[in-house]
């Protein structure tokens, strides 16, 4: 895969972008799938497991994306973030929809902690880009310091990757400094190969991360998605020199589970992205898991849901 | 006599419903009294014992808030299940325990009539245990005994069907769910119950049983925060008082049992019951 010059050739047009993604080398599904599992049966023990929840803990994105969020459940989970438990630093962001951004950091109070909101008439991103860069707007105007985007599938899904592409960018351009997260949804694109070309659309259009799904939709995130997409981050490193992220969101509950992905991230992409700049789990129910297990492994006895708090 | 080869069998464990091996993928073998292969049983570890009381809190909500009337049709039926295993069971109990067949059959019998006792107490709890208080005042004070949550059962080692009943159905019977550690020696009774229940509608969860050794299970299940009752029965004695101690980390309450096996066949009371029951005192206004 050439280099950077060849990589702006590929955004030129329409066509020359098509060309690329459906030049993409296919993805081994059975292959994918064998590795994933074959990853997922490491053992991580003792020592090491108390890095990887504390590294997890770290890394989540503590989510509240419902209906029925109200203020007080938005401040809650603020309260949770900033202090998982005492003693414990705090989570890598809060993500809420855009109208509790404003209540979110407020309830911060300039905490280390980011504020995510998603946007572009996020699960379905089915509106018209002049809405969708409002709500961008308004996101960042209440003071969201990450914005997690979502790509307009049914586009994607019928070939017109040049509008994907030129609304990404264009939120991008919106979102100036503020991170930038590509939502794909790969539960709704269908095949490997249309996970691993919205991954390099997202790169080429600006993505600060590519985030797998909305949460909304199932499967979500799935150790051989996460994979392919940590191998995209990893090529697209050996090709400009950046360093993207990726953001596993959706159905990740147990601390287990969650070991298994930095696991892969360590395999696939390496080291340099074991880190919350670069890696996040979008999550709600897993800081309780990793929470209990962090209590489990340094009393020595196992924890209860009666231990953490309810959200 | 044919000349059939015998199918010996490897069982599994019996956890939220279904039958997973063991997580460490171990078995043992399992003998008769003297010493005469019977089985193999599956030798739960630490982990299927995490995955056991996660299993069992997660049937909790459901199983203790089923009618108490529902409950007692639900462990009548358990009871008809055991009844038709009859035979079974009297081999099982026999070879395990080295008594006499009649005897064994004596034994199942009256395994089967414990479970129906209990079975009967199931709508009777509340009226025995619970009260309509008195009080000087314009006030209805009512006492109502609650199942205490997931209750941890260490099976008694001896008698492994007529002492595993007696101490597993008066869990069932208040409501609470179990996670039961069987015999280590005599566990064949135990797994043919777990197939009745899973065959019964009893939902999965609400029983689970863990055949291994005892004294390498126990400390987890003492010490575990998310169980909340703890049957000493089938404990080695000389861990006893270490168990009692990592319960009270995490304020079980352990039952008051003897420290040698009582007689089985003895008359039941509503003991276990009481000790597997918060009573719950709610005051309300009169005449509004």
């Amino acid at each position: 895969m050439g280099g950077t010059t060849e990589l702006t050739d590929v955004t030129r047009d329409e066509a020359s972008l098509r060309r690329f993604l459906h030049g993409l080398p296919g993805v081994d599904a059975v292959g994918i799938e064998q590795r994933s599992a074959g990853l997922a049966t490491r053992s991580i023990k003792k020592a090491s497991k108390l890095w990887a929840i504390d590294t997890a803990i770290s890394m989540v994105d503590l989510t509240t994306l419902e209906g029925a969020d109200t203020p007080g459940k938005v401040r809650t989970l603020c309260a949770k973030a900033r202090q998982p438990e005492p003693g414990i630093p705090p989570v890598a962001a809060v993500c809420v929809y855009p109208d509790m951004v404003a209540t979110a950091k407020d309830a911060l109070g300039g905490a280390a902690v980011n504020i995510a909101s998603v946007a572009t008439a996020f699960p379905s991103g089915r509106s018209s880009l002049k809405v969708k860069i409002t709500d961008t707007e308004y996101a960042i105007a209440a003071g969201a310091t990450e914005v997690d985007m979502v790509i307009d599938r049914g586009a994607f899904l019928s070939g017109r990757y040049g509008q994907v592409f030129d609304e990404i960018r264009t939120i991008k351009a919106v979102c100036g400094d503020v991170h930038l997260k590509v939502i794909l949804e790969t539960g709704e694109l269908a095949t490997y190969d249309n996970v691993r070309r919205a991954s390099w659309l997202g790169l080429l259009a600006g993505g600060d991360f590519i985030k797998t799904s909305t949460g909304k939709v199932s499967p979500a995130a799935t150790l051989p998605v996460t994979n392919l997409m940590l191998q995209a981050v990893r090529d697209w490193h050996e090709v400009t020199g950046q360093h993207r992220g990726v953001k596993p969101a959706g159905g990740i509950r147990t601390t287990k589970d969650a070991i298994r992905h930095l696991v892969a991230v360590r395999e696939v992409a390496g080291e340099a992205w074991l880190t919350p700049d670069l890696f996040r789990f979008g999550a709600s129910s897993l800081l309780n898991d990793l929470l209990m297990q962090r209590r489990t492994q340094l009393d020595g006895h196992y924890s209860g849901p009666d231990y953490v708090s309810v959200d | 006599m044919s000349d059939r080869v015998t199918v010996s069998k490897t069982y599994k464990l019996y956890l939220g419903g279904a039958f997973p091996r063991s997580e460490s993928g171990r078995t043992y073998p399992v003998t008769d009294g003297k010493g005469r292969f019977l089985a193999n049983a599956a030798q739960a570890s630490r982990k299927d014992l995490r995955e056991a009381v996660v299993a069992a809190r997660g049937a909790f909500g459901k199983w203790s808030g089923a009618t108490a009337y529902n409950r007692g049709q639900v462990l009548y039926r358990v009871a008809e299940l055991l009844e038709g295993r009859r035979e079974q069971f009297a081999d099982e109990v026999a070879a395990g325990e080295g008594v006499p067949a009649k005897r064994a059959q004596a034994l199942v019998d009256a395994a089967v009539d414990r479970w129906v006792w209990y079975a009967g107490w199931t709508d009777k709890i509340a009226t025995v245990l619970g009260a309509a208080n008195p009080v000087a005042g314009p006030y209805f004070s009512f006492s109502v005994p609650e199942p205490t949550g997931v209750v941890g059962v260490l099976a008694p080692q001896r008698s492994s069907l007529l002492g595993l009943v007696s101490v597993l159905a008066p869990v069932l019977a208040v409501g609470a769910t179990a996670v039961v550690v069987t015999s280590q020696d005599r566990p064949l009774p135990a797994i043919t119950l777990s197939e009745v229940l899973a065959t019964s509608d009893v939902p999965g969860g609400v029983v689970n049983l863990l055949t291994g050794h005892t004294a390498e299970l126990a400390p987890w299940l003492a010490s575990h925060a998310d169980v909340n009752a703890l049957d000493l029965t089938g404990a080695p004695p000389e861990l006893r008082v270490d168990l009692e101690k990592s319960a009270a980390g995490t304020v079980k309450r352990v039952l008051r049992v003897p420290t040698t096996e009582p007689d089985w066949t003895d008359r039941p009371d509503i003991a276990r019951l009481r000790a597997l029951v918060e009573t719950k005192t709610v005051w309300h206004p009169m005449g509004v």
